[in-house]
């Protein structure tokens, strides 16, 4: 209110100042009064007549608050002169912004502040802080003398908490800079002079240490938000895609970004926790069996063929879970280490579930609010652009893509869509599914035959055969992951979708591909460890048979001489099944990153290159015509990584070193992958932004988490670990070492409560109840979304009811305008525009010159004082604003 | 970097970021890409107006169909020229930065989408901006009939008091529910 009655006494002095104001400022040099224009005055004074007509009300109880003033003022009165003249020094004393005011303020005793007024144009809140200031001043002058009441105080702090907002709200207000700078100047230079002081004694010291604490908090603040901007990684090779290729593709590598720190993370785990600390403080390699290459693999341990398929000394080191040993403390430290070993296991997978679904969460709240249809076209008009494209080529793409998304629109609006021939679509589409199935069954049944015939090629021996039968599995499955998508969208054509539903459509069938795949993989593997448990059996018969006969050996020939050491190397011992999943799994993901870069390398940029090139000597337009750039595929290349994510989860636990290497082709990835993007790839023809589909892509991830961890936690707990490998060897289960633990390092009453915890008797009736924890939590979600739908519903009939008054009101106004037409001889134009601006509670747009600045649009503020009628207008957007506000993209905080 | 950082001077760079969305580095980078519009000699002087010629060869505003009305709406220039400042050219990538709220946002989108500065968008407006979205190639222009049917659709929807045209407020009110606004309605250097 305080800036309306600012306002409305400039506008009684207006006229008398102006003139004066005018000369002076044309004598005066300065930076700002070069800027000056004749017509901002003008436009002041427009607006201040406007607001004087809104203001009446308020002035009122201006001019009530005026007299207390007064009245405080009176008892300081005698000192009046003084203060004048203090009110004068510390004038002086104020910065150089405030100079020329306080020039003005000496000529023109009361009226001080007028001259800034102008100057700054319509700046609301300075005029605030100047008619707070103002009477600051003579406070200041009270408070040398030490007559500050307590109200004068409050008020005081008041004003400075007042400041102290506006410095902060500052960047939200659409000005332009210089009236930025220089109220926050002011405003700083303000809060500085008066927080002093603030409080007396004892109190201002705590208050000036408070301040002065908070100023230090906030510069550290602001210091550590800009180092966290700085710390993210590749944040320009990101922006630069952006502006290429728009927000969707880069959504891929924010994506691929916010994978890399989670596999970071599970590296740090499992390198931090495991391998570290097996390899500095376990027995060293060659102490025992488990970790010691056999006799028989010694020759070709090191070859190089042996160690790129994880055999050889690969296979006998950190790497993977048969070289741990079952020593339940090692090292000095008394590391506990098959409990840590079994505990970052499940951390791995409880820390990605947490991850994904905190995300999926945050996502979905900032997509809940605009799934309603209302504002369809609006949208396609207001928001289709995406302001990042800086590549012509992306930007014509887009102009294709918004005009068919408006014909498209106009199209379905006008329901005149026929469709030619349903039976044939219906047909095509029916044919189309069944192909589809076709192409899954059948690669999914070369995976399993392929997967039979490798283990058939194993038992004869791995030497005997070349290498394609050797890498035959991971090959197949590779070629079937990159050719069936091809597939795929060469059989959609057939189905004459939409091309959102014909891309949705496409990603379940590449995912249902990926998923097929993966699990015949498992299962072939599930009879592998069968056949390996199996194995075992045989292998530790002959053992107990071998060690027996040693013993024998031993016995008869010395007793009394030492015990024959025999070489670690030399004793048999029996298949590692969980050694042989981890590298299935090692193998798996190394010939998956191959082919990823290998397509890569050939189908983007040999291709490019290619038309590049032979675009010269070609008989038709390779470019534009048959091979052409390719384009980047980002449902694709995010199904890609989300599995590959998957197979890391899945085998994580048997193979330590997964994460590591998913760290570092994550890392290659994006360097290759940008790199491919920016040099062969062109922009997209149907360019889909991103916002809509990230949580699909979650929702997609959290789905392979789930899948991925079933079979791992399946073979955990049901099948019983190796007898001589691993760090679980010669438990019944591998979870036998929580047991374990609490029975030896706890003490005994712990492990007492915990066995009578884990009764059926108090773990029933907590399962009982989480259950119906859930359930309520469901019910009232449930109650609050149908809450939420009749609010939506509720508030679109206010909309309709507001339309109609509307209406009426309009066709009153034209019912009155016609009569005043009849009436007066004003113009119909100028009429018109009076009553519209009475009706929209908006007071008439000034009469405005032409070259009025273009740096701010005079409807917004205008808006907030007219009358507060029809309270379903706009219900509830101010405040749904807010929460808004740090709102970013969602894959793009993680 | 280094002798921008001096240029720009701790106070006013503290003062720059109190005042916009951007941080200390995208400030930095600014004032780097806005130094290199300029002239030799005109590096020296401060308060150099860049010409809206100049400010639209940058990779970033090149290809955007609003660039003109961008440099109109930020420019602080007295004769409407479209020159930019630097603290202008710092405006505008504070309303276009990441961390820029909607309200401000949509505020100055709006002023971007009035082509004739009146406060409103009207029928002209929408079909300005409609011919803007959909290039300048005739190909991909939609016809009157359509325009029309779409600019009544646009109208049905936003134009809550039935004025015939769209204020701020009922723009602001549309823009609110849009689920990618925000994150489209963004310019990086």
């Amino acid at each position: 209110r305080e800036r309306h009655r600012a306002k409305r006494r400039d506008g009684d002095r207006e006229k008398k100042k102006r003139r004066k104001g005018r000369r002076r400022r044309a004598s005066r040099a300065g930076e700002r009064e070069d800027e000056l224009q004749a017509r901002h005055e003008k436009r002041e004074a427009g607006r201040r007549k406007r607001a004087k007509n809104y203001q009446e009300s308020e002035g009122r109880e201006r001019d009530e608050e005026e007299q207390a003033q007064i009245k405080t003022g009176k008892t300081a009165k005698t000192k009046k002169n003084i203060k004048n003249e203090k009110t004068r020094k510390v004038e002086q004393e104020e910065g150089e912004a405030e100079e020329r005011n306080a020039k003005g303020k000496k000529k023109h005793g009361s009226a001080k502040k007028e001259e800034k007024d102008e100057d700054g144009g319509k700046c609301a809140a300075k005029e605030k802080t100047q008619e707070v200031k103002k009477k600051k001043h003579k406070r200041k002058g009270a408070d040398t003398l030490n007559s500050l009441s307590p109200e004068e105080l409050e008020k005081l702090k008041e004003a400075v908490d007042e400041r102290k907002k506006l410095i902060q709200g500052l960047r939200g207000k659409p000005w332009s800079m210089k009236k930025k700078l220089v109220t926050l100047r002011e405003s700083q230079e303000f809060v500085e002079k008066y927080e002093g002081a603030l409080g007396k004694g004892k109190g201002r010291k705590l208050y000036a240490y408070k301040v002065m604490m908070a100023k230090k908090w906030m510069k550290f603040q602001r210091d550590f938000e800009n180092f966290k901007t700085a710390c993210i990684p590749w944040e320009m090779k990101i922006k630069e895609i952006e502006s290429h290729f728009g927000s969707s593709v880069a959504s891929y590598f924010i994506f691929l970004r916010w994978m890399y720190g989670i596999n970071m993370i599970l590296f740090g785990l499992t390198f931090g926790l495991v391998m570290v600390p097996e390899a500095l403080m376990g027995r060293p390699y060659g102490s025992i069996p488990r970790k010691t290459v056999p006799r028989a693999e010694e020759a070709s341990a090191m070859d190089f063929a042996v160690l790129w398929d994880f055999g050889g000394y690969a296979q006998y080191s950190v790497l993977f879970y048969g070289y741990y040993n079952n020593q339940r403390a090692i090292g000095w430290l008394k590391f506990r280490m098959p409990l840590s070993y079994f505990l970052v296991g499940v951390g791995t997978v409880a820390y990605s579930y947490m991850v994904v679904i905190r995300t999926m969460a945050r996502n979905a709240n900032e997509s809940g609010v605009g799934d309603d249809n209302s504002f369809n076209f609006s949208w396609k008009t207001f928001t289709s652009w995406d302001y990042l494209i800086g590549n012509p080529e992306t930007a014509d793409n887009k102009f294709a893509s918004i005009t068919t998304s408006f014909k498209e629109a106009i199209l379905e609006e006008q329901e005149s869509r026929k469709d030619d021939n349903i039976h044939l679509t219906r047909f095509l589409r029916v044919l189309a599914n069944f192909l589809v199935l076709c192409c899954l069954a059948g690669s999914g049944y070369l995976i399993y035959f392929v997967v039979r015939r490798s283990q058939k090629f194993a038992l004869d021996g791995l030497d005997t055969h070349t290498w394609w039968e050797r890498n035959e599995v991971n090959m197949v499955m590779s070629l079937l992951g990159m050719f069936c998508p091809m597939l795929f969208d060469v059989i959609s054509a057939l189905e004459n979708y939409h091309p959102r539903v014909a891309l949705q459509w496409q990603l379940g069938r590449i995912f249902a591909l990926f998923l097929g795949n993966l699990y015949t993989f498992i299962i072939a593997l599930m009879d592998e460890i069968n056949l390996k448990r199996e194995e075992e059996k045989i292998v530790k018969f002959n053992i107990t048979t071998w060690e027996a006969s040693l013993y024998n050996s031993t016995v008869s020939e010395n007793s009394t001489g030492p015990p024959i050491t025999i070489q670690p190397a030399d004793v048999p011992r029996g298949p590692c099944w969980e050694t042989m999943v981890g590298q299935e799994f090692v193998r798996l993901i190394i010939s998956d990153t191959m082919t990823t870069y290998i397509t890569l390398l050939i189908g983007d940029f040999l291709r490019a290159v290619l038309v590049r090139f032979l675009n010269y000597c070609w008989c038709w337009d390779l470019e534009a015509g048959f091979p052409s750039y390719s384009e980047f595929d980002v449902s694709g290349n995010v199904l890609g990584l989300i599995f590959n994510q998957g197979m890391i989860w899945m085998g994580a636990f048997y193979a330590p070193c997964l994460p590591a290497l998913n760290v570092l082709r994550l890392h290659v990835s994006m360097y290759l992958q940008c790199w491919a993007v920016m040099c062969c790839n062109v922009p997209q023809e149907r360019v889909f932004k991103a916002s809509g589909s990230n949580n699909f892509y979650m929702a997609m991830l959290l789905v392979i988490l789930f899948l991925s961890t079933l079979p791992a936690i399946y073979t955990i707990v049901t099948i019983p670990p190796s007898f001589d490998c691993g760090p679980f060897s010669g438990k019944k289960r591998m979870f036998d070492v929580i047991q374990e633990t609490l029975e030896s390092d706890f003490p005994a009453w712990f492990s007492k409560v915990f066995s009578s915890a884990s009764n059926p008797g108090l773990v029933l009736p907590f399962i009982l109840l989480m259950v119906l924890a859930i359930y309520y939590l469901q019910s009232t979600s449930k109650s609050y979304k149908e809450a939420n739908v009749e609010l939506k519903k509720k508030l679109q009939t206010q909309n309709e009811e507001n339309k109609k008054k509307n209406k009426r009101a309009a066709l009153k106004a034209q019912m009155d305008l016609e009569e005043a037409r009849k009436a007066a001889s004003q113009t119909a134009d100028s009429s018109q525009r009076l009553y519209h601006g009475k009706n929209r509670r908006n007071p008439p747009a000034p009469v405005r010159e032409q070259g009025l600045p273009a740096t701010r649009a005079p409807v917004p503020r205008n808006y907030h004082h007219g009358n507060h009628g029809a309270p379903g207008y706009l219900p509830g957007f101010p405040r749904q604003s807010e929460p808004r506000m740090h709102r970013v993209p969602s894959l793009q905080r993680h | 970097m280094g002798t921008t950082a001096s240029q720009l001077g701790k106070d006013l760079l503290s003062e720059y970021q109190e005042l916009t969305f951007l941080t200390k580095q995208e400030i930095l980078l600014a004032h780097k890409r806005f130094t290199e519009l300029l002239t030799k000699d005109e590096k020296d002087l401060p308060n150099t107006r860049v010409s809206m010629e100049r400010v639209l060869t940058l990779p970033e505003l090149k290809s955007n169909p609003f660039r003109k009305r961008i440099c109109y709406v930020f420019s602080t220039s007295e004769q409407k020229d479209g020159s930019l400042t630097f603290e202008d050219f710092l405006d505008l990538l504070s309303a276009f930065s990441d961390s820029a709220t909607l309200e401000i946002k949509s505020h100055y989108a709006f002023r971007i989408f009035d082509f004739d500065d009146d406060g409103t968008l009207d029928c002209g407006d929408l079909e300005k901006l409609v011919n803007c979205l959909t290039g300048e190639t005739d190909e991909t222009r939609l016809t009157t009939e359509e325009m029309r049917q779409l600019i009544n659709n646009i109208l049905e929807e936003s134009d809550i008091d039935k004025d015939g045209t769209v204020n701020l407020s009922e723009f602001q009110h549309v823009i609110s529910r849009s689920p990618d606004f925000v994150s489209s309605f963004k310019i990086v250097l």
